[in-house]
This record gives structure tokens, C-alpha cells and sequence, in this order.
């Protein structure tokens, strides 16, 4: 029979794992889009006149 | 229709890493570096950062169409051998979290795509993973024993979005690109199929062999291949690659030829014929032809799209022969 106390730990150790990997894809995707709004609008910001 | 809830309530919890085996990463990694020739091969200067964003999303949808093939096909994928490890069926993944997984990296790559690079990529794209995930996944596989030839074009699609993402618009020879790997797709899986046959009869999926039989498979094979050599060698004569290509498609295309040759003469999956109730089902019989064939097929792809990529990337001229 399985023992309860090591599966709850499995489980939590495998939601910490998801957690971690889930919060590092959020990371990537913001900068993800704040290079690519940089490098799509770099030039024009650069060549704005006022 | 059996579906994907049919799989039994995980009891093992899902660590990240099987949602990243949702997205099928060794696929992904074939769709990734033709994608990239494509994109070399374009002749239009890509910011590189923009570069890998397009290489990034192309490899996020096609992730995302396997996690969609997973969640609808996890019926099948229980009753073969190769694929019942697999999130799903071994129940370490809930079928709703693949499909939520699939469509959310869908919606990501696609609008990425068209807000980074241009519209008509990220269409393309679009429509790469709506024909794999719903006429590949959802009608072909499990209707007709030309699944893979028709469906193979999602596969085959990459390079062309590469190119589009580059360019903005999708020429003869970015199709050629496509027209390779479309017509090397079926002798491909109708090898690999031709031992593995049993499994395939046992999930009720019409694959060739199972329907047509070992024979009839084989001599497609064959055909298939004599089809697929010229157009392996044609980027040499539009412009698309120079003499090493030609040396490695062509010399490449012969020994290809000489296996779909072999594997014709073999008796590679006669006696895994599920139509033959002999009770015997040693998949042995020829398979080595087969198996010899499936390998070479690998190779020779990435040859011909590594020589593309690296004569691009080296500058090399093109064969201008009949430009």
C-alpha cells in the first residue's frame, strides 16, 4: 500500500515544479514582447520627429 | 467517437515535464530546423532577434498541434505500444489540461507571429495547426489509409512559414521546400509502418499495411520514392541550391532509391499482415529493409535541408542552370 505522507509529498513537489515553470514561462513571454515591441518601434522612436 | 476523457482519473501527479512532452519535442525539433532553412533560405535581411521570434513561434504552434493530437487521439495512443507512455493515456496528464495546453500555445504563437513578423505568416501558421490538429488528427487518420499523405503537408508547411515570416509572401521555391518533405512524408511512415502494422491494426488506425496489405505498401513505397527523388533534386535548377546540394540529393536520391528498391523485393510485413489470421505475428520478416529504409529517410532529409541551410548561410552560390 502506498504511503499517504509520500504522496502528498510527490504531489506537492511536482505543483512546486509546474509553479516555478509556469512563473519562468510568464518571465520569458513579458520579455518576450518588450524585446519585440523595442525592436519593432526602435527605429520609428528613434527617427520621431517633435 | 471515443474521445480523450476516456482515460483513466490521474492518481500521478504531472510534473512539468510531461506537459512539455505534450508538445511532442522531438518533432519539434525536425519542424524547427526546416522552419530555419526556410527562413535562411528567403532572400530578405530578418532582424535576428524578429528571426528567432518566428523560428520561436513556429515551434510553439507545432508544439501546441501535438498537444491538440494528444488530447483527441489519447484512445489510440493507449492501445499502441510506442505511444501508451505518453501524458494522456498513462493518465499523468487530464485531457482537458492538453487541450487547454494546445489551444492557449495556438492563440500565443499565432498572434506572435503576425504582431512580430507579418499576418500572412502567422496565417499560414494558423492553418498549419487547424489542418494537422482537425483534418490530420480529427478526420484523416482515423478515415482513410492516406492519412499521412495528406496530412503529411501540415509537416511539410514549416519551411514555408519561415520563408513568409522572412519575406512576407511565399514563392515557387518556398514550396519546393514544401513539396520535399510532402512527398518524402509518405515512404517515410509507410516504412516505418510496415513493422509496426500490428499496433497500428490493434488502435483501428487505417495505416496502408492494415488496409491495402504489406504488398500494396510496399510497392507505394516504391512509387513514392521514384516521385520523390527528382523533386529532392530540383532546388539545384531553381535557384534554391548550389553543387554540393546537387551532390548530396543526388547521390543521396540513389541510395534511397536503392532501399525503396530492397525494401519492393523484401517481404517486409507480410507476416505482420493483420489480414493474414495465420496467428503469427513476427514483425521480423524483411523488416530490416524496412527499418534500413525508415533510418536512411531520416538522414537524408536533414542532409538535404542542412546542405541548403549551410550554403545559404556560408554563401554559396546557387546552381543557375536553367534560370
Amino acid at each position: 500500500m502506498s504511503d499517504p505522507n509520500r504522496e502528498a509529498e510527490d504531489f506537492a513537489r511536482a505543483r512546486r515544479g509546474r509553479n516555478i515553470a509556469l512563473a519562468l514561462g510568464l518571465v520569458v513571454f513579458v520579455i518576450l514582447i518588450f524585446v519585440v515591441t523595442i525592436v519593432r518601434l526602435g527605429g520609428s522612436v528613434a527617427e520621431r520627429t517633435f | 467517437m471515443a474521445m480523450a476523457t476516456a482515460h483513466p482519473t490521474s492518481r500521478v501527479p504531472a510534473r512539468w515535464q510531461d506537459y512539455v512532452q505534450l508538445l511532442k519535442p522531438r518533432v519539434m525539433s525536425l519542424v524547427v530546423f526546416t522552419a530555419l532553412t526556410g527562413l535562411v533560405c528567403a532572400p530578405a535581411h530578418v532582424n535576428p532577434i524578429l528571426g528567432a521570434v518566428a523560428i520561436l513561434c513556429i515551434a510553439v504552434g507545432a508544439g501546441a498541434s501535438g498537444a491538440l493530437n494528444m488530447w483527441y487521439d489519447a484512445d489510440i495512443d493507449a492501445a499502441m505500444r510506442r505511444t501508451r507512455g505518453r501524458p494522456v493515456p498513462a493518465g499523468r496528464v487530464q485531457g482537458a489540461d492538453a487541450l487547454a495546453l494546445g489551444v492557449v500555445l495556438s492563440l500565443f504563437s499565432v498572434m506572435l507571429m503576425g504582431m512580430a513578423l507579418n499576418w500572412f505568416a502567422a496565417g499560414l501558421l494558423a492553418f498549419t495547426i487547424l489542418f494537422y490538429a482537425v483534418v490530420y488528427t480529427m478526420w484523416l487518420k482515423r478515415w482513410t489509409a492516406q492519412n499521412i499523405v495528406i496530412g503529411g503537408l501540415a509537416g511539410a508547411l514549416p519551411p514555408v512559414i519561415g520563408w513568409a515570416a522572412a519575406t512576407g509572401a511565399a514563392p515557387a521555391n518556398a514550396w519546393l521546400l514544401c513539396a520535399i518533405i510532402f512527398m518524402w512524408t509518405p515512404p517515410h511512415f509507410w516504412a516505418l509502418s510496415l513493422y509496426t502494422s500490428e499496433d497500428y491494426a490493434k488502435a483501428g488506425v487505417p495505416m496502408l499495411p492494415v488496409v491495402k496489405g504489406a504488398a500494396a505498401t510496399r510497392l507505394q513505397v516504391l512509387i513514392y520514392s521514384l516521385m520523390l527523388i527528382p523533386v529532392c533534386v530540383a532546388p539545384a535548377f531553381s535557384g534554391l541550391g548550389g553543387a554540393i546540394y546537387l551532390g548530396v540529393s543526388g547521390l543521396g536520391g540513389l541510395v534511397f532509391l536503392l532501399l525503396a528498391w530492397r525494401l519492393y523485393r523484401s517481404r517486409a510485413g507480410e507476416a505482420a499482415d493483420p489480414r493474414n489470421d495465420d496467428g503469427l505475428y513476427d514483425v521480423r520478416a524483411g523488416a530490416r529493409d524496412a527499418r534500413n529504409l525508415f533510418a536512411f529517410s531520416i538522414l537524408y532529409l536533414a542532409l538535404l535541408f542542412a546542405t541548403l541551410l549551410g550554403e545559404h548561410l556560408m554563401g554559396a552560390a546557387p546552381l543557375e542552370l536553367f534560370r
